[in-house]
């Protein structure tokens, strides 16, 4: 029984690790048809993270030796924060290591070593890049943690697996907390992943550009498990909405077919948040800079209405 | 009272009245005039769907047509008549944002809270469910006010009246079950009459000092004092 | 009663610290001793401060004595009980830290013109008093301590006494330590009053009404939360503690504010001995008005030791919020959860010692490499100084609340505590809570920003000036010195379990409850409530980034996949150089716009006579003409009012006396 589950953990890290780059190239690819090209593969993801591993990596000459350790560590602290939210299986060992704090910790680590990396080489760009991105951190993360807090006042615990459990055994109700949550949790994922209306993944332009400044200077594998770090923050995202909001079909048990729903289900809904994702996007225009502070706030706004309904809606007395 | 307890059309009867309070603070905080016309088109719509959702889960077919007359009258009539008004005084690109946007919201944020605790001696346990519908309809009509005290373009501060009594409304639906229908109907004719008339008053104060800030209405008493 | 082991040490620890302070009048013939004796003997004193704290928490006892010291009839009794050992092992550690780096740090002061035994004396006695405020067990001994501490730190902060500045904030800060003093002395007032006596016994057994008990802690309140720096009392932090000497700053930011946490926790938690929720959500927003405001202050600055005094507000506005979330639940009844948040508050002050200590050595060792404490002039010291560097970074991630560092467990911690504010009755409260919680974690968010400007700033990418360049290597004494504070930060991070274990003995002692489910899964998961709710497992996740360090730089790094060094990419700009890179200000920008309305900023840029253009950046606090200025013109009017009685007559003093004395008469009679 104890190897089953860890036989488990081990499966639903790497599938994590796995899926991410899919998912990537799923968002890319429902864009470029949303704007009427045809888009490369959605397995492109794959081969561009191949093709950096091969090869070489190189650093500045003012680089220090955080600029070589910053990858390892984002990538680990991102991985585990991914790791301890259920993806096809509730009750697992490694929901123990980490609550929803824990993980806004864990990624707390990894956006301080990708700034501090993107200060290290003494460009402009990292330093802006490390300026703006604390900016948009420090703004999201109360509408990020108001949320979880609705979420946890509901289901009385901070345990991801708990409360996808609350959620399976209390049956179809409609919470108003709940859907405010969701919706401030779709805001702060938009900007914490880098997204268009904040920042847009594809650009090389300074004026444009958070995420790419404070990497622009690495290569190699490097480069490669920054990315792949970057996919597996927006697979952890996607996750997290699809499975606390409609956790229906993840597998309770830990045999076969359960699990085969559970992860069939899980992509589907990804799938799902994706064409969202890539519909908003085509949609919307990046925002200034100095607008995004606004639009964090209507995140926080969101929260904060969640935690009232909560309140006077929900619990009443 | 919990959550599971309740059935399905009263669950959402409290998801409709959390947007309705989400579309006053939209309200509150939107610079652009036309996209505020539309959230208060919504907030009617919503105070609409309400008063269907009551006439359904407590059988007032009365209920029933006074959704239709507030989806005829707040969602349609009422947003095109301003609508219209609005490009007759040539304002739809105008755009007036709030000057401590924050300090706003933190305020208005206090005023849920507070009229959460108003409402709080409502202990009798039948009523539990709609006392907390009567304080997110308290709250509306509170941050209605507030909108009226911080916005300066006089179309909003209509909006803001409009929306004050689209609290009361929701108030009165979901407490008492509906007003009388003729009470309905009477007040739905004092607000139609009210449009008519905030239309007429427009042109006459921009034609007399020439802007429709209400802050420069106090222009009126710069002029009698040169006079005197 | 039997003598404690424990009081045996702590009276121990008193005696070398009084040593040191004695035998730094020697350093007026030999400037060594200071060095070689004074120091070692603090690290001494401090040493056995930590043993007797540990024993006394391990033991979980009380143990009290009376000295023959003090007032025939009002006796200097002291007590050491659990509380009491905790933060002697708080004094402690940062005292042995301080004690081992104090030698290397003190060399560069032998040539100089200060007074070298003021330094060594005052530093001992100030360690005595800090002490001695710990132990007391009367408001008669405790007040003395208090002044000695305040006194004795006065004349340290004054130390580089050339400069007019430095004059004016160690002035401000006598007179701030003075007017909070006075306000313990009347709360201590109203308390003996109604118990009779001053001994602390004596008024534990006193009756207080809701009213004279919300006198008392008004009074208390407001003279703790002025020596903590709580907003808005808070203006004599950033102006004293930068100009100490950086081992000194580490002693006062590290130690002395958490000895005022002390006093409030011993008269509010065991004197008054009620629990009132309206004073929990008094404690509570100040304490997240503290933080918010300590951590923006922070951001803006460029001074390194200044940033880290404001940041030492932030970080006593978290120790309140978890003191208010305490007195909060103990006042509605949740017994169990005011024991969470008061334990969460305890962590975090041993944290913050810590940590803040971590970084003032740290700041220490730059200005006695590089001469350098504006942050616009270092960089690149990270090559230059790793040790330091290595160290300073621990310190910026403990502070910055990040896993897996001690800072992380006790904001986890307090986050748990007021997470479970859907236990509280009131809708009202159960809203207000997590309001309060989501400020803390934006003031976490932005001490995370504000460590990456400095560290970013200081000890990564090129050096700005010259000085900065060619810094030297500290010397060992100073290395060991952060070395120490930088493991117990480790320490504390990776297992939380076991120093919950021995922290728990505190609230049980002070109010009857602790944490029962805290280590109910084994040494490797925390679980504070119970094990469905939350847990951390905290050194699986340091094993984890370890192993994952390891793996990347020596295990992929080696051989034919070494990473070549070649010139910077810079989007194929020019090779970049140090002054293109972004400066402290700079990285602040855009949190001065976004919060730009609570500071009164003044920026422009003016063209000058030769064509040039010159920016400028002014930033002050407002609370200095909101609350300070009004203030010292109502005093100044106040008294220009009653130097009217000085008319320079004769006669009229005369009359003075003889009015008096009629007065005096008429009352005897």
């Amino acid at each position: 029984m104890i190897i089953e589950s860890w036989v488990l953990v081990l499966l639903q890290v790497l599938l994590y690790a796995a899926l991410a780059p899919l998912l990537t190239g799923w968002i890319r690819k429902v864009k470029a048809r949303l704007q009427n090209r045809r888009g490369a593969s959605i397995f492109q993801p794959y081969r561009e993270l191949y093709k950096l591993f091969t090869k070489e990596a190189r650093m500045a000459h003012t680089a220090s030796i955080l600029y070589r350790a910053a990858p390892y560590i984002v990538f680990v602290a991102t991985w585990l924060a991914a790791s301890a939210i259920p993806l096809v299986a509730t009750g697992l060992p490694t929901a123990a290591i980490a609550d929803v704090i824990v993980i806004a910790g864990l990624l707390g680590l990894a956006r301080f070593f990708l700034a501090l990396a993107g200060m290290d080489v003494g460009t402009a760009f990292g330093g802006m890049g490390a300026s703006r991105e604390m900016l948009v951190s420090a703004l999201a993360e109360p509408a990020m943690l108001m949320a979880m807090f609705t979420l946890a006042m509901t289901a009385h615990t901070t345990n991801l697996s708990s409360m996808v459990d609350y959620q399976m055994a209390s049956g179809n109700i409609l919470r108003p907390s709940y859907m405010f949550a969701l919706a401030g949790l779709m805001l702060v994922a938009i900007a914490e992943t880098g997204r268009i209306p904040v920042d847009n993944p594809a650009t090389h332009l300074e004026l444009t550009m958070i995420h790419e400044a404070m990497i622009l200077e690495y290569s190699g594998r490097h480069l490669a498990l920054m990315e792949w770090a970057a996919q597996l923050k927006l697979m952890l995202y996607g996750t997290l909405l699809a499975n606390i909001f409609f956790p229906w079909g993840i597998a309770l048990k830990a045999d076969m077919p359960s699990l085969g729903i559970g992860l069939l289900l899980v992509m589907i809904k990804l799938a799902v948040l994706g064409i969202v994702l890539a519909a908003g996007e085509s949609v919307l225009a990046k925002m200034r800079v100095f607008r995004v502070p606004a639009f964090l706030n209507l995140a926080f706004l969101l929260a904060l209405l969640g935690l009232l309904s909560h309140v006077i809606l929900e619990v009443g007395s | 009272m919990s959550l599971d307890h309740l059935s399905l059309l009263e669950q959402l009867m409290l998801v409709l009245a959390a947007i309705a309070l989400f579309t006053s603070f939209i309200l509150l905080e939107q610079a652009r005039l036309v996209a505020s016309i539309h959230a208060f088109a919504w907030q009617g719509a919503l105070a609409a769907a309400v008063t269907t959702v009551v006439a359904a889960s407590g059988g007032h077919t009365h209920l029933y047509f006074s959704a239709v007359l507030t989806l005829c009258l707040k969602a349609l009539l009422i947003p095109w008549m301003l609508h219209r008004l609005v490009r007759k005084l040539e304002l739809d690109r105008q755009i007036e944002p709030l000057r401590h946007p924050a300090l706003v919201i933190m305020f208005a944020v206090a005023l849920v809270i507070f009229s959460y605790w108003l409402v709080l001696p409502m202990v009798q346990q039948e009523l539990v469910f709609t006392r907390n519908i009567v304080a997110v309809s308290l709250a509306i009509v509170l941050i209605g006010l507030l909108m009226m005290v911080v916005r300066q373009q006089a179309v909003v501060q209509v909006l803001g009246f409009m929306s004050m009594e689209n609290g009361l409304f929701l108030a009165a639906v979901s407490a008492t079950g509906g007003m009388p229908l003729v009470v309905e109907l009477g007040v739905a004719f004092d607000v139609l009459v009210a449009m008519v008339l905030f239309g007429v008053f427009f042109f006459q104060i921009r034609e007399s000092i020439d802007s429709l800030n209400v802050d420069r209405l106090n222009r009126l008493t710069e002029r009698t004092e040169e006079e005197r | 009663m039997t003598t404690h082991p424990a009081l045996v040490l702590a009276g121990l620890s008193i005696g070398f610290a009084l040593a040191s302070s004695a035998i730094s009048i020697a350093a007026l013939w030999m400037p060594r001793v200071l060095r070689m004796v004074a120091m070692p003997l603090i690290a001494l004193s401090g040493l056995s401060a930590t043993a007797a704290g540990l024993l006394i928490m391990i033991h979980g006892g009380v143990s009290t004595f009376e000295l023959p010291l003090g007032l025939p009839w009002l006796p200097w009794h002291i007590r050491i009980d659990a509380l009491s050992g905790f933060f002697f092992c708080v004094i402690g550690v940062v005292s042995f830290a301080v004690g081992v780096y104090g030698p290397g740090y003190i060399r560069s002061f032998e040539n100089g013109r200060d007074s070298l035994p003021a330094l060594g004396g005052f530093t001992g006695l100030f360690l005595v008093g800090m002490l001695l405020v710990v132990l007391a067990d009367d408001a008669f001994l405790f007040m003395v301590a208090w002044e000695v501490m305040s006194l004795s730190s006065y004349f340290l902060v004054a130390f580089h006494h050339d400069n007019a500045a430095n004059r004016r904030a160690a002035f401000l800060y006598l007179l701030m330590a003075h007017i909070g003093g006075l306000a313990i002395l009347l709360g201590f007032g109203v308390l003996a009053s109604f118990g009779n006596g001053f001994a602390f016994d004596a008024m534990r057994g006193a009756h207080l009404s809701f009213v004279w008990a919300s006198v008392t802690f008004a009074l208390v309140f407001i003279g703790f939360g002025m020596k903590a720096g709580l907003v808005p009392l808070h203006a004599w932090l950033p102006e004293a503690h930068p100009v100490a000497p950086s081992h000194i700053s580490a002693l006062m930011s590290g130690v002395m504010l958490k000895v005022a946490v002390y006093g409030f926790i011993r008269v509010v938690f065991d004197l008054i001995g009620q629990f009132h929720w309206q004073w929990g959500v008094v404690i509570l927003t100040i304490g997240s008005i503290s933080a918010i405001m300590g951590v923006l202050f922070a951001m803006m600055q460029s001074d390194l030791k200044r940033l880290l005094a404001y940041s030492s507000v932030e970080n006593l506005g978290i120790i309140f919020v978890g003191l208010g979330l305490s007195i909060l639940f103990l006042g509605t009844g949740q017994m169990a959860l005011g024991a969470l948040a008061f334990v969460a508050a305890l962590y975090h002050t041993i944290n913050h010692a810590l940590f803040k200590s971590l970084l003032f050595l740290g700041a220490g060792a730059i200005l006695h490499s590089a001469n350098e404490h504006n942050m616009e002039k270092m960089g690149g010291l990270l090559r230059r100084m790793p040790w330091t560097g290595g160290f300073f970074l621990i310190g910026c991630i403990s502070i910055s609340a990040l896993p897996p560092f001690n800072g992380f467990v006790s904001e986890w911690l307090t986050f748990q505590a007021a997470l479970q504010s859907w236990q509280l009755e009131s809708g009202v409260l159960r809203s207000l809570v997590p309001i309060s919680a989501a400020i803390l974690a934006l003031t976490g968010a932005l001490v995370a920003a504000t460590f990456v400007k400095v560290y970013g700033v200081s000890f990564l990418g090129q050096a700005r000036s010259r000085p900065v360049r060619r810094a030297r290597l500290v010397p060992l004494s100073m290395r060991y010195g952060q070395g120490i504070l930088a493991l117990l930060c480790v320490f504390l991070g990776v297992l939380p379990t076991s120093v919950l274990e021995l922290i728990n003995v505190v609230p049980l002692q002070l109010m009857g409850h602790g944490l029962v489910h805290a280590t109910s899964q084994g040494w490797l998961w925390l679980t504070p409530i119970s094990p469905q709710t939350a847990s951390y497992g905290a050194f699986l996740v340091a094993v984890a980034l370890v192993a994952a360090l390891i793996l990347g730089l020596w295990f992929f790094g080696r051989g034919i996949r070494r990473t070549r060094r070649c010139d910077a990419w810079d989007c194929g700009f020019a090779p970049p150089v140090p002054s293109m890179q972004y400066t402290a200000t700079a990285f602040a920008q855009p949190f001065r716009r976004v919060f730009g309305l609570l500071f009164h900023i003044n920026e422009g840029v003016e063209r000058q006579n030769d064509g040039r253009q010159r920016y400028s950046l002014s930033m002050k606090d407002r609370t200095w003409n909101i609350f300070y200025a009004p203030v010292a013109r109502a005093v100044e009017a106040a008294s220009r009012r009653v130097t009217r009685l000085q008319s320079g007559n004769v006669r009229i003093y005369l009359g003075w006396s003889l009015a008096t004395l009629l007065l005096l008469l008429w009352v005897i009679a």
